[in-house]
């Protein structure tokens, strides 16, 4: 269940409280993030959408625990990041969150398996159980015999592909996906949005996704609005998409 | 864990044109580096073997080279009866010299240059056992024969066997030439020092040092004790390695110096070239530092990553620069040994501790090129990266 306004329950796989954040341009001060509050459970997938500049990157950014809230606490699995050092920080997001980009940001001189093996080396598993995660994680992003390519060599998609099997090899708690199909055709985005139902549904992922895309949106189980630094449930259901878009 | 090496080595691969500006900058200055050290341990192993230590070089007490001493046959008499002097059928092993300097025509440049004109006993072949003719024969005493050593016949128009030369007022005929193994003496002219005094009119029976052959290594002891104490004699004794192993330090030094000087400039030069390379790297790869810190790599991984990066293109530029300077090894050049005012040949000469010091000074400029973009890279805010982008 995904709530936003501070009443989910304690159970919750990831909580935020009041959270703010406040950047400094010269003598400017923006706030993006407005005492904002949310709960999801495990298993959840998430929409967040908002014009440009709302805070949605902002605010995964925060959940991830790349950037640091001005004010407010958020706790992932009972773990308070908002106050980790740096270093701890890192250890946190390499064991409990797998990133998603826009630019699917894989290693260009790394082989597929390569960028994929890469969050594993910071595990304790052999070489030969790295192997394996690897190969799992390709083949189910339907990229088994893909291992040897480069990023060059594959496509769109693909790479994509590439860097969904790097999000979840690790067995991350949840996974972060900014624009996921912002660089991609609308077949390849179609394919990408099932990939991403299918670790959902079949493989239990909470998945936190920001999407300018309304029809990537409707996919989600939750569709959350940021407007003027907070959230704001979504009044539309999955039912209520098409593929053409918004009915 | 550490970022794998494997992506550095093929970041440096995809982006060669960038790396091989700073690869070919350590490459320059890691060659002059070495050739630099080659020559002037070429020149000291030079003259450090062209003693023996088996061997003691006696001079006037105060002297510090041959050309400002002077011992009196009568000293080399008494010289000759002290404990430590080693025989051959009753006969003691000392040779008597006297030293000059004489014009001759270099072979590659036509212009004169000084060589060393030694005057010698004729039983110098005892006393320095590990000089041999090669060519022709040993001079005979009296006459005004000459030998020669490799490198001056090689060095020296007019030095060939057969030839006649003018020095010093007298007529000479080369009758043979000796090798002295790559030592100083291969630069240097021998003949009768009797003669040799003879014909530069110098003060009969005075010479300029005594070489003496002892009966064994520890016997030098006994022996400079026995001249030192002995009231009849004012005469210094010196391990004749240890002589001239200082004769090479001026020399040795200032080369040494002048090069370091030379390669710390190209050094600076070479680590700007790398701290280019390193921050165009970091710059480049913004994008990939933010996704590896997001992934869980810490700051010090990707320090080290990028250490690791700049010490692989040090590395390959250092062992460049090495395998450039190669060839110099052996390599026979020339200078003035402003000890003898005289041109001495010798070889640079590259080991390999030599070239392991050019590896380490190479790995020293990727340290100081790579750390600071390294660190710069660790410390970017990855979410601001990821932002930026």
């Amino acid at each position: 269940m995904v709530s936003v306004n501070n009443n989910g329950n304690s159970s919750s796989l990831i909580q935020v409280r009041g959270l703010n954040k406040t950047y400094h341009r010269a003598d400017e001060q923006i706030q993006v993030l407005q005492g904002l509050n949310l709960d999801v459970d495990k298993g959840d997938f998430v929409a967040f959408m908002g014009p440009s500049g709302s805070g949605k990157t902002t605010l995964l950014n925060l959940l991830g625990g790349l950037d640091v809230p001005t004010a407010g606490a958020i706790s992932v699995a009972s773990d308070e990041i908002t106050h980790m050092s740096s270093g701890k920080l890192t250890e946190w997001r390499a064991r409990h969150v797998g990133f998603v980009f826009q630019t699917y940001n894989l290693i260009p001189v790394l082989t597929a398996f390569q960028n994929v093996e890469l969050p594993l080396l910071l595990t304790r598993l052999s070489k030969s159980e790295r192997r394996q995660h690897v190969e799992t994680a390709l083949s189910i992003v339907g990229l088994g015999n893909r291992t040897r390519h480069f990023p060059r060599q594959l496509s769109g998609g693909q790479e994509q592909r590439v860097a969904i099997a790097r999000a979840i090899v690790s067995d991350p708690t949840f996974l972060l996906c900014d624009e996921p199909t912002g660089d991609l055709d609308r077949k390849s985005a179609d394919e990408i949005m099932a990939l991403i139902e299918e670790l959902v549904a079949k493989h239990g992922k909470t998945v936190l996704m920001v999407t300018h895309d309304p029809v990537v949106a409707a996919r989600a189980h939750t569709v959350l609005h940021l407007e003027k630094g907070v959230l704001v449930e979504g009044s539309k259901s999955r039912q209520s998409v098409t593929a053409g878009g918004v009915v | 864990m550490a970022i794998p090496v494997i992506y550095n080595f093929r970041s440096v691969i995809s982006r060669w044109t960038s790396a091989i500006v700073a690869v070919l900058g350590i490459a320059g200055t890691v060659g002059v580096f070495v050739a630099m050290l080659a020559l002037a341990r070429g020149f000291r192993a030079t003259l450090v073997s062209s003693g023996s230590y088996d061997n003691a070089i006696v001079m006037r007490a105060g002297a510090t080279s041959e050309m400002m001493s002077g011992i009196s046959l009568d000293n080399i008499k008494v010289l000759q009866d002290e404990p430590g002097v080693a025989r051959t059928n009753g006969d003691p092993l000392v040779t008597s010299e006297v030293v000059v300097v004489a014009p001759f025509p270099l072979r590659s440049t036509g212009t004169d240059a000084n060589a060393q004109v030694r005057g010698v006993s004729p039983n110098v072949l005892t006393v320095r056992r590990n000089i041999r003719i090669v060519q022709g024969r040993m001079f005979r005493p009296g006459l005004s024969e000459l030998i020669v050593g490799r490198n001056a016949t090689n060095s020296y128009s007019g030095l060939s066997i057969g030839n006649k030369v003018r020095f010093g007022g007298g007529e000479w005929t080369v009758v043979g030439v000796f090798d002295a193994g790559g030592s100083a003496f291969d630069s240097e002219v021998w003949c009768d020092a009797q003669v040799l005094d003879d014909v530069y009119k110098r003060p009969n029976n005075v010479f300029q040092s005594a070489t003496v052959h002892l009966s064994s290594l520890d016997a030098f002891q006994a022996f400079k004790d026995a001249v030192t104490k002995d009231p009849r004699l004012n005469l210094d004794v010196s391990r004749e390695v240890d002589y001239y192993a200082k004769q090479s330090q001026t020399m040795t030094r200032l080369i040494s110096v002048l090069g370091g000087l030379v390669a710390s400039v190209m050094a600076i030069g070479a680590i700007f070239g790398a701290l280019n390379t390193m921050y165009s790297a970091v710059a480049e790869r913004s994008r990939e530092i933010a996704v590896m810190r997001a992934l869980g790599f810490g700051a010090i991984a990707v320090v080290f990553s990028f250490l690791i990066e700049a010490l692989l293109i040090s590395f390959i530029g250092g062992a460049l620069g090495c395998i450039a300077v190669l060839p110099l090894n052996g390599f026979t050049t020339g200078a003035m040994n402003w000890q003898t005012f005289s041109h001495l040949a010798f070889a640079f000469r590259i080991t390999p501790d030599l070239l392991l010091g050019g590896i380490i000074f190479a790995l020293a400029m990727g340290v100081m090129g790579g750390l600071f973009p390294a660190i710069h890279a660790a410390l970017r805010p990855v979410a601001t990266t990821l932002r930026s982008l």
